[in-house]
């Protein structure tokens, strides 16, 4: 009997310590909900819009982590590809869905390449995948901005003056993406009481999703899944170990930049120079706040990361207003969550590593003891 | 008669001017079992590799000789064409994905997938898996092998043995599996299982598979081989039909290596008597690969005490886990003081030393001169060569005395060096290995371990070192713990020689006992005797 609710006592122990993270940040949100006085409406409506804008995005995250990559902060790469996407559908003058497919079009081979070379860079540095792809990132940023600020207009034709800084080049700190504003979420309309649903986001959602599932049925997402448990093994049973690795930052790549056009339309504007930086950090940080490791995640921590993590940053900021009279707070919490989220996922997964490692020690020296 | 499957030829093969095999002649039918038996070193992998045309051989130039399999001159460049051919090989590691289940590691890269139109567009690696018939693969392949495995179990969950035979079963997948080399397949298993995989290795040899079994357990040879081989330094030396083979016949061929002994003065002192300078009781050391499960050893004052046996036993585990260099649990009582496991530091402060297998990893600074090398642990750990000034608070390193004692090492040791500042990197193996052992001995320790001091050095720096340890011995009373692998030089140099089989003392004798006690010591045969 005893024995029994000790065993129980440790698997909740268990529990907690493997969901530390989700658990936290529930605790949170029960706490800031109600002191932020937002109606039930509100927060539903406000849930909805933001699930359907940033999801696409954390799940481009997926594939690298299948191939046992890590977390793919190289996603700003892919970010960066989308919107040279739609700087170039705002100076053509493309309006609506076609606008969206065509900045689409327009960013996949950007993100092919910046993939590529990303998954190159990452082959030779195997188990170091995530903060080199992090100083990647940081370094194609100065080549983002040299494009755009100073090609653009001068060496690549951009003619519109409502994104060309007044100087005739480079392109404006601010981007009006009227022309496809909440295309896709207006493009189906529902509403229920004073709810409007985005319903064709949500079908391209779950379409990437069934992708997902799909793909990891398949021999390359097999060959993935074999990859990230022990390359020397894979390559022995003749997987291209180093090809497998590459498509996957690939793949993820591509689809952030999908994610970020996304996004972006949702949002209505671009802010062009710091939109991208960020958006790498905030979907790490709602993945693994949603309970997955740097080793595995699924589908189910997405939704419920991008769930806790924005609950928390939309009643954040009128909870600290409510309770310390300044909104600012919730503006601070906001990088200040991210990174610490980051970090403590980060310690918490090389402590399970190493408890893994000491386990295997105890059961050696409690089979000494037995005999 | 059956008709012959393999056969090689005058197989010859040297690393870099190093003969580790001359001349080797083998012929397997179809059907039949051939073991190959040999003391680490003899040559048994290298032929194996050779056969199964492992990188490693054509990168160090190759071999010589011939090979005929099937009816056919081959020559294998890649373990792919092996594999193609027909040849499987099972190695000593495992090399399984802990997270797929038996299913997926059996037919790893070689899954059955359904067509799909993306195909078409991207590949065939877009092809869905055929979950079904994937599994029916694999149980077929089980099934070959006649064990109970469920095919369905993810291979971290596995205890050991269902481990080997999923590893087994994916060599037996494959289509038109001619010849299956299993390197100790046994080793890990416990006695139940490998009574298991002895009856399916029959099994197999019944349905006309061929199987080259390598193992140090000669019970089991006995058991399923229709031949045997002996290997010792590259050659076979003895050729037995199982019929007319005994344990204590192959134990005799294997190690049976006679060398002058006759030189080693007998020591003034018996070691026997002399008080006891450390008491080993039930040590476990969690070293991968040379688990230490429970032993149990009196050192006595001014002995060199000599711990051998095959490897994968235990042996190196013993002094690594006592310098607490992996987790270990147990007592080790020093002059009558418990040492604190687990804890380096407190080890050294005793006066114990360590001279480390792994020379790279854990023995030697490499970037540093030598001077550094020798003088840094001494430093640490018994303020040495240091200058105190101002009341001891500021301690500055005293590199006249460093190079002295350098300087001394290196006439003593005859390291050869261009000078004590040279980068411990650009000495040569034997070199440095003796700069290990000079740093060992600048703690001027009471307790010294060494661990495999001659592997990977050449004959002459061999004997060198060998000289050094047994004059520091009888000259400063210094008590040494050699570790090694070369029985024979546990011989030259101990005066009791411990082996150690399974994570255990499975028993001590006298280093002048004739060899093949030794050997039966080292293949699990207690024998008579304590």
């Amino acid at each position: 009997m005893i024995k029994k609710t000790l065993s129980q006592d440790k698997s909740i122990k268990e529990f907690v310590l493997n969901n530390l993270v989700p658990i936290m940040f529930i605790v949170i949100c029960a706490i800031c909900i109600p002191v932020s006085g937002y109606s039930a409406p509100a927060l539903v409506q406000e849930m909805l819009t933001r699930i359907a804008r940033n999801s696409f995005l954390v799940i481009s995250l997926l594939v690298p982590i299948m191939a046992g990559m890590g977390m793919n902060f190289g996603m700003t790469l892919g970010a960066m590809a989308g919107q040279i996407g739609l700087i170039f559908i705002t100076e053509w003058g493309v309006v609506g869905i076609p606008a969206l497919v065509l900045a689409a079009i327009v960013s996949t081979p950007i993100s092919i390449l910046l993939g590529w070379m990303c998954g190159k860079i990452l082959n030779n540095a195997k188990g170091r995948e995530m903060v080199t792809s992090y100083i990647i990132s940081f370094f194609m940023n100065g080549v983002y901005q040299f494009i755009v600020l100073y090609c653009m207009g001068s060496v690549i034709p951009i003619k519109n003056s409502a994104i060309l800084l007044p100087r005739g080049y480079g392109i404006r700190n601010s981007v009006n993406l009227i022309n496809i504003r909440r295309v896709l979420d207006n493009l189906i309309p529902l509403r229920i009481g004073t709810v409007n649903v985005p319903v064709a986001t949500y079908l391209v959602i779950a379409l990437l999703c069934f992708f997902i599932i799909w793909f990891r049925k398949t021999k390359i997402g097999q060959d993935m899944r074999a990859v990230s448990q022990d390359m020397e093994v894979a390559r022995r049973s003749g997987i291209k170990v180093e090809h497998t690795r590459l498509l996957s930052v690939i793949i993820s790549t591509v689809l952030a930049g999908y994610g970020m056009i996304i996004y972006l339309s949702n949002m209505g504007s671009m802010n062009t120079y710091n939109a991208h930086s960020q958006i790498g950090t905030f979907s790490i940080a709602a993945l693994l706040v949603g309970g997955a490791s740097v080793a595995k995640a699924s589908i189910g921590n997405v939704f419920l990361g991008v769930i806790l993590f924005h609950m928390l940053f939309y009643v954040s900021p009128q909870a600290g207003k409510n309770l310390f009279g300044q909104a600012q707070l919730g503006e601070y919490f906001r990088v200040f969550v991210s990174y610490g989220v980051i970090t403590i996922a980060l310690v918490l997964y090389e402590m399970k590593k190493r408890r893994a490692a000491k386990l295997g020690g105890l059961t050696l020296a409690k089979a000494q003891e037995e005999k | 008669m059956e008709a012959t499957l393999l056969e090689m030829k005058n197989i010859s093969k040297d690393f870099f001017g190093n003969t580790v095999l001359k001349d080797v002649n083998l012929t397997l039918k179809k059907g039949e079992v051939l073991g190959l038996v040999g003391e680490n070193g003899a040559g048994k992998s290298t032929l194996m590799k050779i056969l199964f045309g492992m990188k490693s051989i054509e990168e160090t130039g190759g071999y010589g000789g011939t090979i005929e399999f099937d009816g056919k001159p081959v020559a294998f460049h890649s373990s792919e064409e092996a594999l193609a051919s027909g040849i499987g090989m099972v190695h000593q590691e495992f090399s399984l994905l802990p997270e797929f289940t038996a299913t997926e590691n059996i037919v790893l890269n070689r899954e059955s997938t359904r067509y799909s139109v993306v195909s078409e567009l991207f590949g065939s690696r877009l092809n869905t898996l055929d979950r079904q018939s994937m599994q029916k693969k694999a149980i077929e392949a089980i099934n070959k092998l006649a064990v109970k495995l469920d095919s369905e179990m993810l291979v971290g969950d596995m205890p050991v043995g269902h481990k080997q035979f999923t590893e087994i079963s994916r060599e037996l997948s494959r289509d038109g599996m001619k010849l299956l080399i299993l390197d100790e397949p046994t080793a890990v298993l416990t006695e139940h299982e490998a009574l298991a995989l002895l009856s399916s290795i029959k099994r197999l040899a019944a349905s006309g598979i061929s199987v080259i079994f390598i193992t140090h357990r000669l019970a089991e040879i006995l058991e399923v081989c229709d031949q045997i081989l002996v290997m010792r330094d590259g050659c076979i030396v003895k050729q037995l039909d199982s019929g007319n083979a005994s344990v204590s016949g192959i134990a005799k061929a294997m190690v049976g290596r006679e060398v002058d002994t006759s030189s080693k003065k007998a020591k003034e002192v018996d070691v026997e008597t002399a008080p006891v300078e450390m008491e080993i009781k039930n040590l476990w050391v969690d070293m991968a690969g040379e688990t230490v499960k429970d032993v149990s050893l009196q050192v006595h004052k001014g002995e060199i005490l000599g711990i051998g046996g095959l490897a994968g036993q235990g042996k190196l585990g013993i002094p690594n886990g006592i310098m607490g260099l992996y987790p270990a649990g147990g007592t080790v009582t020093f002059r009558g003081k418990e040492i604190k496991l687990n804890n380096p530091s407190d080890c050294l402060a005793s006066g114990l030393a360590f001279v480390s297998e792994d020379r790279a990893g854990v023995g030697l600074l490499l970037d540093e001169s030598l001077e550094w090398n020798i003088s840094f642990s001494a430093m640490q750990v018994n303020n040495k060569f240091l200058k105190s000034y101002l009341g001891g608070l500021v301690k500055w390193r005293d590199e006249d005395a460093i190079r002295e004692v350098t300087q001394r090492y290196v006439d003593a040791l005859q390291i050869k060096c261009t000078s004590t500042r040279q980068k411990a990197r650009s000495l040569s193996g034997g070199n440095q290995q003796k700069v290990c052992l000079a740093k060992a001995l600048a703690l001027e320790p009471s307790l010294l371990f060494v661990s495999e001091p001659t592997r990977g050095i050449d004959i002459g720096a061999k004997s060198l070192v060998l000289q050094a340890l047994r004059r520091y011995n009888e000259q400063q009373g210094t008590t040494i713990v050699m570790i090694s692998s070369e029985l024979e030089e546990l011989r030259s140099v101990c005066d009791r020689i411990a082996i150690i089989t399974d994570g255990k003392v499975i028993g001590i004798r006298p280093a002048h006992c004739p060899s093949e006690e030794f050997g039966l010591l080292m293949v699990g045969h207690q024998g008579e005797g304590k």
